[in-house]
């Protein structure tokens, strides 16, 4: 067991180390751009919730394509380019933080927010100082779960050959090699299981504490 | 051609999703009535979330070979954690005083489970099975790398030989697959909307 | 001063206000009353900008309110709703900075404005400043909901039944420290309420509305002597004058409900209700509802061990007083060592009841203007 695991090292250390390096960078640039769209277009939305019941249904479906047909599908247009992979993976995080930002705002007590503007808030006060804060507890959990998936759906990234974990994966399927599925898998698992620690931290530092469950 | 692989993952999502439903509601049936082991059931449906499609499928592939029954598996473990999670939240949420009421009228244990908790439950239950029967849809594309056919299988062909036409078709049978799953299960939720009777009373 | 001229109000077709005019003095505590859907909430809310007026208008000093900036509007008119509406994610002193700082307030000035105003209710600076709202009681939660209303000395201040949803012992509580606050800094207040006690208790005048029109618009002292409609005689509660202080007894001048526990109870099951009640002290009594004396908050606090039952810490030297005692010498009794209030037993040392200063002086109240259903 021993042997296998450093004959593995030895022979795929360096490979493993970039793979991690390039999964991660997948990860970390398409969910910071599906982020930042995600949380305007949430803001946007909450403002006119009759936009909303026609937008969330047709982003449900969107979500509802595998990720690697998006990413077949922008690799024909595109080709083999990170920027496919990114654009594929970035459209996926959208949907969980897009949603959890609309559901997070819009559940703002309403009496919170005329007492605000009793106080003479005006509208972006209001949502800068009372309303994101408020929701700011669902959006990190949307966060959280875009980045699981992110870190999960970018193996495909290695199906057009752009490397990451995805490699070892592809590769150990075709070659019927256990351990490179393993040294694919486990450290992706790993990955997710990280950052999903490191945002539960965030989150907890995010809620202001009027609001933490615990005492 | 085409048709053949709509039913073949057809037919892979309906067996994972009987075996989904048999064992989320177990796993989350356990976790309910035993406190101690839920958050081992719920920390292991959700570490299995973390781990990617394609890894999990080729590990479950060392032990069972290229078949059908891996990616049922795949599909199956990958889809449990709506299941467990809505079952265990579903049978918290009852209100106590039904819960005591139940006690009070001398039901056991097991009756409470089926007579009260477990309907009133239900609605909440049948989200989690909806949830998990789309999630399968789109996990059973991944079954063809390794050997599970269906509407995967057209597609990653369509992409290797870059036919767009073909990969167009195949995507839009998979989300109309959805929509339909989406819908039909949408109605039987509203047939059996318990949440509408219990207002009622 | 404000002036409502010809105000009208209406949602789509729904004409809830249609020709309201009336005005309100500099200093004066005005109670807004009425049935509900009576549009008292709307016409408070009008005020503020929070519903728009659609016809008539309103002045605030001459200046028609439409005419001031909302936000500039809303910043210098004080504002407490129901339900108490504190901002969850801000602490105590961040819930009362909200307007100073939005009128960009030095720093000091605000920490300063703070100290003063939670002086002045007794709420210490060090104990409750960086609490959260969920961190407080409900009476203690719409204190601060008051100081923020407060903290930018505005001369004007529109409370929505902001005593509501307390307890009515909290809430007697709170009334009077309300009626104190505006008594020392002689604010305008318009205060909406359907509780003809409370506008009673609290209003220079009462402004009685039913359908969006004015019924009454009088002192209290006016209202209740010559009640200008059969519907607010129905809100006044039956009249009688044959009353005569020395007949009343404890029974007349006493609260019945008051907040009690076993002598088995345990003492953080105590504490938890004082806390929830916003009490420092509970009536303890047996299985059969009799007397066995007091248990206070201090007692636990200093003596109390945690799983423990209460009955070692319970107080029996406080003096108790008959149901059909003479009201006055429960009343000096009350006044011997400024008590908060007075135990009355029934003849088998039942518990009936509890004297306060605020139960006996709406009994009192009630005697000179009329019995309301107290």
């Amino acid at each position: 067991m021993f042997k296998a695991l450093s004959d593995f090292f030895d022979s795929y250390g360096n490979m493993l180390i970039s793979s991690i390096f390039i999964h991660l960078k997948f990860v970390f640039i398409s969910v910071a751009i599906g982020f930042i769209i995600a949380f305007i277009l949430g803001i946007l939305l909450s403002r006119v919730p009759k936009l909303s019941v026609i937008l969330i249904p047709i982003l449900s479906i969107f979500q509802t394509i595998p990720g690697l047909v998006f990413i077949g599908v922008l690799f024909l247009y595109l080709g083999i380019k990170d920027i496919t992979v990114i654009i594929a993976l970035a459209i996926y995080a959208i949907f969980p933080i897009l949603k959890n930002t609309y559901v997070g705002l819009i559940s703002v007590d309403k009496k919170i927010i005329e007492a605000a503007q009793g106080c003479g808030m005006n509208p972006f006060q209001v949502l800068w100082k009372i309303e994101i804060p408020l929701a700011m507890p669902s959006i990190i959990s949307g966060l959280r779960m875009s980045t699981i998936y992110t870190v999960s759906w970018a193996v495909l990234a290695a199906m057009i050959g752009l490397g990451g974990l995805g490699e070892f994966v592809y590769r150990g399927i075709e070659t019927n090699n256990t351990t490179l599925i393993l040294g694919g898998a486990i450290p992706s698992a790993i990955i997710a299981i990280l950052l999903g620690y490191l945002i539960d931290k965030v989150q907890y530092h995010f809620t202001p504490r009027g609001l933490r469950k615990e005492p | 051609m085409e048709t053949e692989a709509v039913m073949q993952h057809l037919g892979l999502v309906c067996v994972s999703f009987i075996f989904t439903a048999i064992f989320g509601l177990l796993l989350g049936i356990i976790g309910y009535n035993f406190k101690r082991t839920r958050f081992i059931i719920l920390w292991f449906v959700d570490i299995l979330q973390t781990i990617p499609v394609l890894a999990l499928l080729g590990i479950i592939m060392i032990f069972f070979g290229a078949t059908f029954r891996t990616v049922v598996i795949g599909i199956v473990l990958y889809s449990l954690l709506p299941v467990v999670r809505n079952t265990i939240v579903g049978l918290e949420q009852i209100d106590p005083a039904i819960r005591e009421a139940a006690i009070g009228m001398g039901m056991t244990k097991r009756q409470r489970l089926y007579k009260i908790e477990f309907p009133l439950a239900f609605p909440i239950i049948f989200t989690g099975l909806k949830i998990s029967v789309i999630t399968s849809i789109g996990i059973a594309v991944f079954g063809a790398v390794v050997g599970g056919g269906g509407l995967g299988y057209t597609i990653n062909r369509a992409i290797m030989i870059q036919d767009g036409n073909t990969l167009f078709k195949a995507t839009l049978a998979l989300v109309l697959m959805s929509l339909a799953f989406d819908l039909i299960m949408g109605l039987i939720e509203k047939k059996l909307d318990y949440s509408k009777r219990r207002g009622s009373v | 001063m404000i002036e409502f001229k010809n105000v009208k109000k209406a949602y789509q077709d729904n004409v809830v206000i249609e020709d309201l005019s009336f005005t309100i003095n500099d200093g004066e505590f005005v109670c807004i009353i009425g049935p509900s859907g009576c549009g008292k909430t709307t016409t408070l809310k009008m005020i503020n900008r929070l519903h728009k007026v659609n016809g008539g208008e309103i002045l605030i000093d001459g200046t028609n309110i439409n005419d001031i900036d909302v936000n500039e509007l809303r910043k210098s008119i004080g504002y407490v709703i129901q339900h108490i509406g504190l901002f969850p994610n801000m602490n105590v002193k961040q819930n009362i900075s909200v307007v100073p700082t939005l009128l960009k307030w030095s720093k000091d000035k605000i920490d300063l404005r703070i100290k003063e105003l939670m002086k002045m209710i007794n709420m210490p600076f060090d104990e409750f400043a960086y609490k959260y709202p969920n961190e407080l009681s409900g009476g203690q939660q719409q204190r601060v909901g008051v100081l923020r209303a407060l903290a930018a000395n505005p001369n004007i201040i529109l409370m929505d039944e902001p005593f509501g949803a307390l307890d009515p012992i909290t809430r007697d509580v709170l009334q009077d420290e309300l009626r104190n606050i505006h008594d020392q800094l002689k604010k305008t207040i318009i205060f909406v309420t359907h509780d003809m006690d409370e506008a009673v208790k609290m209003a220079d005048r009462i402004l009685f509305l039913d359908g969006g029109k004015i019924l009454q618009y009088a002192t209290p002292e006016e209202m209740l002597k010559n009640p200008g409609t059969p519907l607010i005689r129905e809100f006044l509660g039956k009249i009688s004058y044959d009353y005569n202080a020395s007949d009343l007894t404890c029974e007349d001048v006493m609260r019945k409900r008051v907040y009690t526990v076993y002598n088995k109870e345990r003492t953080l099951k105590c504490t938890s209700i004082m806390k929830q009640r916003d009490v420092a002290s509970l009536v303890v009594v047996d299985h059969n509802n009799r007397y066995l004396g007091i248990i206070r908050i201090e007692d636990i606090k200093s003596e109390g061990v945690p799983g423990e039952t209460i009955e070692k810490l319970i107080r029996k030297e406080d003096i108790t007083v008959l149901i059909n005692s003479n009201a006055r010498d429960a009343f000096s009794e009350l006044e011997k060592d400024n008590k908060e209030y007075l135990v009355v037993l029934k003849r088998d040392r039942q518990v009936a009841g509890i004297i306060t200063r605020s139960s006996m002086a709406k009994a009192l109240a009630s005697l000179i203007w009329g019995e309301n259903d107290v």
